[in-house]
């Protein structure tokens, strides 16, 4: 009894925000400090273009913004390929929206610290086996689902038994700084990430270097809740994908970053939900 | 001479002390061979001068935000403890029901940071996430221990009331007020664990000082976590001047204003969460032959590889652990070292215990390259600071005698044999709380059980996470129940910390 009570004070105390806001959240993947900053800018930038109250609320794992999503915490989010498709099999009728330019071919860098004496190559790089791995967030696409796809399709075993020891750095510029340091010796990184630090001199060429590019697969989208016309109002899904596609300031694309945002659907996924489901991470009863 | 002899043997327990000692270290020799500590070759150098560098140049752009995220901090903190002190104080009176143990060992069994992410499906990013998570692990803790503080007072005054006084008065008149100022003391060394527990609760996402902690350190920008690092050992070092019990409904109160808003979930997923989300198919099915073998080959599979390595780390952290305490208990006591070097030896404690493991752990990580190592000395670095200062605490109020002897002396042959059963009765409290941590070092490539759980959680597979969380909590109990046999043995008081 007490402890009921309990509950619905604690429960009465959460419930203070407003229900008719439009929140959405985006998967914490890259330079997390300003995230707030720049979605923040984003979230007016919504609010102008919809005409309902658009917020933005920070998360810090990918499992986070799935959750949210399914829980109707936030009806719009910034997924990743593995993360959209498992958020939109949890919520029926739910739409991806938008993707960047840049996702339709998206990619993965395998990269090496120098000391490996490993070189870059067009084929697979088969000498990182035996080699120490970290991956980067166990739910990410170019962290994780493609290159463990990668590298169990090439050496035709479970990373586990491919490497001496594997890891999850959490993050893909963490995974940059520990293979740079030599603390793994081998990694896997998202392309964009690994340009943009390589770009802002956080990357020593001469400590880490990239050894192999996956090919081309989508990545990123907006995915949105199936049940939004019936609560925003009617329409209100095709205003929000036209507000999407319609974002052409460079400051706002620079969020993302993103050069543009083109449209995509949920057959776009079709591929990163097969290859989810082929290494067992996107199967529900394994 | 034999009344000398005998009070010798019923005083002397030197002898246990000594052999569970030995035993110990012996024990973690053995797991040497086994645990997963090689070195990599690494050259951290470049990283680890960055760090220095942000260390000495601390430095936070939105001042707005950090207040708001320090208040959701010490919020969290205060308003959970206050509940549970509450809940617990209510509770140990019902100690003797076997309900309200085993409600008290599976809760605090549980580390918060599975609490949060258990809560989370169910609450969202929410306050009552950040409360329950830190809430339910307290009630267990408050329960048990002030049962324990309860049971060790005199029972005379009880024994002066008439047999009609009721049981609820002669709890609140005879073992409540003596036991007041032990409670208080306890609570106080508890909120301060809160303060900790609140903030690293901002590592899954809530919006506490962790979430914005994680988010630099994570991203390399190191000044920024040097000022929020800093800003944690100040919060933490100054509660003994604004934690007064006058002015703590004030801060109730206050606290609720504090606490973060959150956005509104629709529907209720508590109900499908503990019907649907954490049981196979199978069960859910009905399939009860397929449900034993799921739950045979998790167990198999991840529950008992992920049971060797957590007690393997374990076992090499607790020893390590007790090594570092009394190296570095010294330092904050009185009797011991001067009051300039005490006061840099409290600092150093302060900071060895607030420092989150798993920074510990990342520092280290790229130190020693990926193995155990790292999060054997980042739990023994964490738990010793901690110990070692309740130890310090402790060794102040021992009296000396006038011809006691000075410098290594003193520490060799007076005070340390004197705190020992106390440091031992600390370390073995400590053990199922290293245990509890050692599980959570996932980043580190060790597949302790907190990587398989946490690993279930990112697959969203909760059914798998649930199945391991139980493990977990059940090898905690374990630990628990012998820490508490040896406890028995070596004839330690069940004295509590603070």
């Amino acid at each position: 009894m007490f402890k009921k009570l309990l509950a619905a004070t604690l429960l009465l105390a959460s419930f203070s925000a407003l229900a008719d806001t439009f929140t959405f959240t985006a998967i914490p993947d890259e330079d997390e400090a300003r995230l707030q900053e720049r979605f923040n800018k984003v979230a007016t930038y919504l609010t102008a273009q919809l005409g309902v109250e658009v917020k933005y609320i920070p998360v810090k794992s990918y499992v986070a913004a799935v959750t949210a999503f399914r829980n109707d915490q936030v009806q719009l989010a910034w997924f990743g390929g593995l993360s959209g498709v498992r958020a939109r099999r949890l919520v029926p009728g739910s739409e991806a929206l938008a993707q960047g330019y840049e996702d339709q071919f998206f990619k993965t860098y395998i990269i090496a610290n120098t000391s490996t004496g490993l070189k870059a190559s067009d084929k697979f790089p088969v000498g990182i086996a035996g080699k120490t791995f970290t991956f980067g967030s166990k739910g990410s696409t170019s962290g994780r689902l493609m290159p463990e796809y990668y590298i169990r399709e090439n050496l035709h075993k479970v990373p586990q038994d491919v490497f001496s020891r594997v890891g999850f750095s959490g993050d893909h510029s963490r995974t940059i700084a520990q293979v740079q340091s030599g603390a793994y010796q081998v990694g896997a990184v998202n392309y964009k990430v690994w340009e943009t630090e390589l770009a802002e001199g956080k990357v020593d060429p001469a400590k880490v270097t990239v050894l192999w590019s996956t090919p081309a697969y989508p990545d990123y989208q907006w995915s949105i809740r199936g049940d939004a016309d019936k609560r925003y109002g009617k329409g209100f899904t095709a205003k929000v994908r036209a507000a999407l596609l319609n974002m052409k300031d460079k400051d706002l694309l620079a969020s993302f970053p993103r050069e543009s945002f083109v449209p995509a659907s949920n057959n776009d996924y079709a591929p990163i939900e097969k290859t989810g489901a082929a290494i067992g991470i996107l199967d529900d009863n394994d | 001479m034999p009344a000398e002899k005998s009070a010798q043997r019923q005083f002397s327990s030197g002898r246990r002390l000594a052999f569970v000692s030995l035993l110990f270290v012996i024990c973690a020799f053995c797991c040497v061979p086994f645990a997963d500590i090689a070195i990599a070759q690494s050259e951290p150098g470049r990283e680890l001068l960055r760090m220095l560098q942000g260390l000495f140049s601390p430095h936070w752009q939105d001042i707005g935000g950090l207040l708001s995220a320090l208040g959701s901090t010490v919020a969290f903190a205060l308003l959970a403890v206050a509940l549970a002190a509450v809940l617990g104080l209510g509770l140990a009176f019902l100690f003797h029901w076997r309900l309200v143990r085993i409600f008290a060992a599976s809760t605090r069994a549980v580390h918060e940071i599975f609490w949060g992410l258990i809560f989370m499906q169910i609450y969202g990013l929410s306050a009552t996430t950040g409360l329950l998570a830190i809430l339910i692990p307290y009630i267990g803790i408050f329960t048990k221990v002030y049962a324990e503080i309860i049971q060790q007072q005199s029972r005379i005054p009880a024994s002066t009331l008439s047999p009609q006084t009721p049981l609820l008065s002669r709890y609140l008149y005879t073992l409540l007020p003596q036991s007041w100022a032990q409670i208080q003391s306890y609570t106080r060394y508890r909120f301060e664990c809160a303060l900790r527990s609140s903030a690293i609760l901002g590592f899954i996402g809530l919006p506490t000082l962790g979430f914005h902690l994680e988010t630099a350190f994570k991203q390399g920008d190191y000044s920024e976590a040097a000022a929020l690092l800093l800003i944690f050992y100040m919060l933490i070092a100054s509660i003994k001047y604004w934690l007064k019990v006058r002015l703590i409904p004030v801060y109730l109160i206050v606290a609720v204003f504090l606490l973060p808003d959150s956005p509104a979930m629709g529907g209720s997923y508590f109900w499908q969460f503990i019907s649907q989300d954490i049981w196979p198919r199978a069960v859910l099915e009905g399939q009860w032959g397929d449900a034993l073998n799921w739950y045979q080959k998790q167990f198999m599979q991840l529950a008992l590889p992920g049971i060797g390595q957590t007690l393997l780390l374990t076992q090499l952290a607790l020893v390590l652990t007790g090594l570092l305490t009394l190296l570095f208990y010294p330092w904050g006591s009185r009797l011991l070292v001067g009051k300039k070097l005490r006061l840099g030896g409290a600092g150093f404690l302060l900071v060895m215990r607030s420092t989150p493991e798993m920074m510990l752990a990342f520092i280290l990580l790229l130190v020693f390259g990926p193995s155990g190592l790292p999060a054997v000395i980042a739990l023994a670095v964490h738990n010793a600071g901690l110990i070692a200062y309740l130890i310090a605490r402790y060794s102040e109020v021992l009296t000396l005698p006038p011809d006691a002897p000075r410098g290594f002396n003193r520490y060799f042959y007076n005070i340390t044999p004197r705190i020992y059963p106390q440091f031992l009765a600390l370390l073995f409290y400590r053990w199922e709380v290293i245990l509890r941590e050692s599980a959570i070092m996932g980043i580190l490539g060790i597949s302790t059980l907190g990587f398989y759980i946490d690993s279930a959680f990112e697959d969203m597979h909760f059914d798998k996470a649930f199945f391991l969380i139980v493990i977990t909590a059940l090898l905690n109990v374990l630990v628990d129940m012998l820490s508490r046999r040896i406890r028995q043995y070596c004839q330690l008081q069940e004295q509590q910390p603070g």
